[in-house]
């Protein structure tokens, strides 16, 4: 049987271990609510939760460990000159069994004996595991379920255990934001320490030129395998600086005119349309950015005599920058709408037109909002990944000019990892050492934003 | 004003009189008040930019996506000779599905252009008719053996460089050399409109069609399965869990340490870049768990971790605006602090709770780059059946399809880009809707 089947299984078997707890309930105290210690759902979700606690936890672990453990039986079972394949060709050859054993096709030629051996051997494995997970899953749901219908008596106390039991269910589930952050920071590091064994971080973290294709032979020419990450971030500052270019100015004045001109109904219209820019999927700006925008910059650039690349950083941060638009002004304009009246009124008192307040009152009182609001927006644009892939170019130029296509740490994390690769080649590892540091950048951007806003929103309060 | 004070100071300096220094007043004032209507203007623009870029978005995507909805077809009259087909007479459907149309197809539409006769012109002819026409003929015998020996008019899509000549989409006025089609090509297609045989009908293949590399054939059905998928697994676990995290960390969570960890942790996993979800998603569920490249779950679990911070934040917020007095009222009734929250608190709180949610997966449906990470971008022209099989999902057959170099594409990936929006956008509407309609204000 199948996970979905096995988790629907343990669902019914749950279900009626919850009617049969209440049923219980209600015939050991004689039919009457009154005796018992708890109203009759308890002890339904009593023997429920006996039930269903265990068996989940099964399937979670048997689905986590299933495959690492057949393989390794597999390879326990193939013959010794086979165990001792390098990893590529070992994993190469798991491969082929498990496409053998679902009747797929494989990537050689012939299918010899031990190969159609190691397949057969493969499916009686695996049919053996799955049975012994049903048989397993079965057993402990029944016994929990008996086990926890012995127990159900007038005087058990089924809503304090239930309570109990829920309270540390929602803890396990509050911490899953810190194993997930955990789980990221971990496989980052353990990757990106491997890759450090065989590049040097120094080499990678200022070296000037990036050409991952590592040579397949020895003797081949032009493909070394350099890994400086320079232009990367170069790149992806130049996108981002041009994005901010766009999104800076027309986010901050959309936001003051929201807060301070706009009457109540053009903002209550205006608001929304310009959320609907941060709602739109980024595949879509980065089709829209190729498509249109690339185009458009490169006839325009001929008209003027200049050559702009059809993959130029001009096109990928212009779209990105309406992208952040939103970013921008939303939360701008939350602050700059946070200021105190009071301070409005008092420099009108003292003759300033309107527009002299919000430059000399209200932008000083609302600016480490606005700076939290640009910082938070420059983080998104240097993790933003779609659009640089479908509009920036691949080719790693050390370049200011924003003609000319360059390339980000998101893109060649993408060009880096999609496709079939080995896991264990400087390549692969390359991308979580860009992962690494782009996690880390935008982190210590984020951190520092929501400590800016923090620190001085309070102020007038 | 500081201008304007700076230059009353000058004025009062030289020993001008009163009417003298209004002058200056009012001189200055007509250029803070020009700078005051400049200052409004840039206002205006700014918010006037970002909407001209809106509608320039939605115009461009929308313009080039109707040509998609449609496909030119050719109603062509085809004799199934019983020897081609079932030359035993066994009506036995493996028989039937392995059968030869291709050659069918070729005599009916030779017969067409009986002056057709260079092995090239032959080709080329044969080029304008899509692959996909035989799997009509095989579906139309495979449903009604009958057919059989009769001579039927079956319609079967034209290839798609045809169709985009059909739609004008290809000019007819370039250099031969320069364009996909031929000048011959053009001619015969215009010899078979004359007599009456291209039809251009609502494009129901793209609706029910998997991945294909011949656009007339490719449709958005596996990707949309493949997303439904997705979001299933996304909103199995992600509401689950983020509902439990956010009432324990505002209804029973003590102030320490901790929990104070949880909400950093939690606020700034939002910021996060989904990209680097991805590299987790690789690194953990796939290289130290092994589960399958390209599934579903993996892309679940991965949107999951994703969209579990936004669902929190917004739970929490819910939570908070359901005021005490409700709880003390429970508590004052003898409710147990869980029954306060699942009886009461919890059912308050839930419309602004699934708004989150519905915005979060919103979120998640739009999410590309993470997928690509985990082998989701895989060409697969299979429908999955289940979240175990492999697939892709919308964005990202987006994405796969604007790389594709076949004009006729472009307008498919526009297509399968308003399809998406449509989605976003009924998902959105619901989430406001949910908020109007039971929105309470204490």
């Amino acid at each position: 049987m199948s996970f979905p089947v096995l988790f629907g299984v343990l669902a019914l078997l749950t279900i009626f271990g919850y009617f049969l707890g209440r049923s219980r309930a209600l015939a050991t105290a004689g039919g009457h609510v009154r005796n018992l210690h708890s109203l009759p759902n308890y002890y339904g979700y009593y023997i429920g939760l006996w039930c269903a606690v265990p068996g989940f936890l099964l399937l979670l672990a048997w689905m986590g460990f299933e495959t690492s453990i057949l393989d390794g039986m597999l390879v326990a079972s193939l013959p010794a000159d086979k165990q001792n394949l390098p990893a590529a060709e070992l994993s190469l050859l798991i491969n082929d069994v498990k496409n053998l054993s679902h009747g797929d096709v494989t990537s050689r030629e012939v299918v010899d004996v031990a190969l159609q051996d190691a397949a057969d051997f493969y499916a009686h494995i695996k049919s053996m595991s799955k049975m012994l997970l049903t048989g397993i899953l079965v057993v402990l749901a029944c016994g929990g379920i008996l086990l926890a219908r012995q127990r159900i008596a007038p005087e058990l106390r089924a809503r304090n255990s239930v309570e109990k039991a829920a309270m540390v269910i929602m803890i396990i589930c509050s911490t899953i934001a810190v194993l997930t952050t955990l789980g990221i920071i971990l496989s980052l590091l353990f990757e990106s320490l491997r890759f450090f064994e065989k590049v040097h971080p120094l080499d990678f973290v200022f070296g000037l030129e990036w050409s991952p294709q590592t040579a397949i032979r020895k003797d081949q020419v032009g493909a070394t395998g350099l890994f400086g990450a320079i232009p990367l971030l170069a790149g992806t500052m130049l996108i981002s600086l041009i994005a901010m270019c766009v999104a800076a100015p027309v986010g901050l004045m959309a936001a003051i005119y929201m807060s301070e001109y706009a009457p109540s109904k053009v903002r209550g219209t205006v608001k929304p349309m310009l959320e609907i820019l941060a709602g739109i999927p980024t595949v879509v700006y980065g089709f829209f950015a190729a498509l249109t925008v690339a185009p458009f910059f490169r006839d325009w650039g001929l008209d003027f005599g200049l050559t702009i690349s059809s993959e130029s950083a001009l096109a990928a941060g212009m779209v990105m920058g309406i992208m952040i638009i939103p970013f921008v002004s939303s939360l701008s304009d939350d602050v700059m709408s946070a200021v105190p009246q009071s301070l409005r009124e008092g420099s009108y008192g003292l003759g300033a037109t309107k527009s002299e307040t919000i430059r000399q009152v209200i932008l000083p009182a609302a600016l480490p909002g606005i700076v939290g609001s640009l910082l938070l927006a420059v983080s998104r644009a240097i993790g933003e990944t779609m659009i640089v892939v479908m509009a920036a170019g691949l080719a790693a130029n050390l370049t200011a000019n924003p003609f000319e296509a360059v390339t980000t740490v998101t893109v060649q994390i993408v060009t880096l990892l999609v496709g079939d690769q080995e896991f264990d080649s400087a390549k692969t590892l390359a991308a979580f050492a860009l992962g690494l540091i782009l996690f880390c950048v935008t982190l210590v951007l984020n951190i520092i934003a929501l400590t800016i806003v923090n620190k001085y929103r309070e102020q007038y309060d | 004003m500081t201008d304007a004070a700076t230059t009353m100071n000058g004025n009062t300096g030289g020993g001008l009189t009163t009417r003298n220094s209004g002058e200056a007043v009012r001189k200055s004032l007509k250029r803070r008040y020009a700078a005051e209507k400049r200052f409004q203007m840039y206002g205006i623009l700014a918010i006037f930019f970002a909407i001209c870029m809106l509608g320039l978005l939605f115009t461009t995507i929308i313009g080039k996506a109707v040509p998609a909805f449609t496909q030119t077809m050719i109603n062509l009259e085809v004799t199934l000779y019983p020897q081609d087909i079932d030359p035993d007479g066994t009506r036995d459907p493996q028989v039937l599905s392995r059968a030869n149309y291709r050659t069918i197809i070729r005599q009916a539409f030779f017969d067409l252009f009986p002056d057709v006769t260079s092995r090239r012109d032959k080709r080329q002819l044969f080029e304008m008719i899509s692959p996909g026409a035989v799997f009509e003929i095989r579906d139309q015998v495979l449903k009604n053996p009958d057919l059989i020996g009769e001579r039927v008019t079956i319609q079967m899509p034209l290839s798609d460089d045809i169709d985009q000549l059909n739609k004008g989409q290809i000019d007819r006025n370039l250099p031969e050399a320069e364009r996909r089609v031929k000048d011959k090509q053009i001619a015969w297609f215009e010899r078979l409109e004359n007599r009456g045989l291209v039809e251009t009908v609502f494009n129901t293949t793209f609706f029910t069609a998997g991945d294909s590399r011949e656009p007339e054939l490719a449709g958005i059905r596996g990707a949309a399965m493949g997303s439904l998928f997705t979001m299933l697994v996304t909103l199995l676990v992600s509401f689950p869990l983020a509902v439990s995290a956010a009432i324990y960390l505002e209804e029973f969570a003590p102030v320490n340490k901790w929990t104070q960890t949880i909400e950093v942790n939690i606020n700034n996993l939002a910021a996060v870049p989904s990209i680097v979800f991805g590299l987790l998603g690789l690194a953990v569920f796939i290289n130290f768990f092994g589960m399958p490249r390209s599934a579903p779950v993996v892309g679940g679990l991965v949107l999951a971790l994703m969209t579990l911070p936004t669902i929190i934040i917004a739970a929490r917020s819910a939570l908070k605006s359901v005021p005490p007095s409700i709880r003390e009222a429970a508590y004052g009734l003898g409710a147990s602090p869980l029954q306060v929250i699942t009886h009461h608190v919890l059912p308050l709180a839930m419309p602004g709770i699934l708004t989150g949610t519905i915005i979060g997966m919103a979120q998640a449906l739009g999410e590309t780059a993470p997928l690509l990470m985990i082998g989701m971008v895989a060409f697969i022209v299979d429908i999955p059946q289940g979240p175990l099989d492999p697939s892709t999902v919308l964005p990202v057959q987006i994405y796969i399809w604007a790389d594709s170099p076949e004009r006729a594409f472009v307008e498919r990936t526009s297509a399968a880009i308003c399809v998406l929006l449509a989605f976003l956008v009924f998902m959105n509407v619901s989430a406001v809707f949910l908020r109007k309609r039971f929105e309470r204000k204490w």
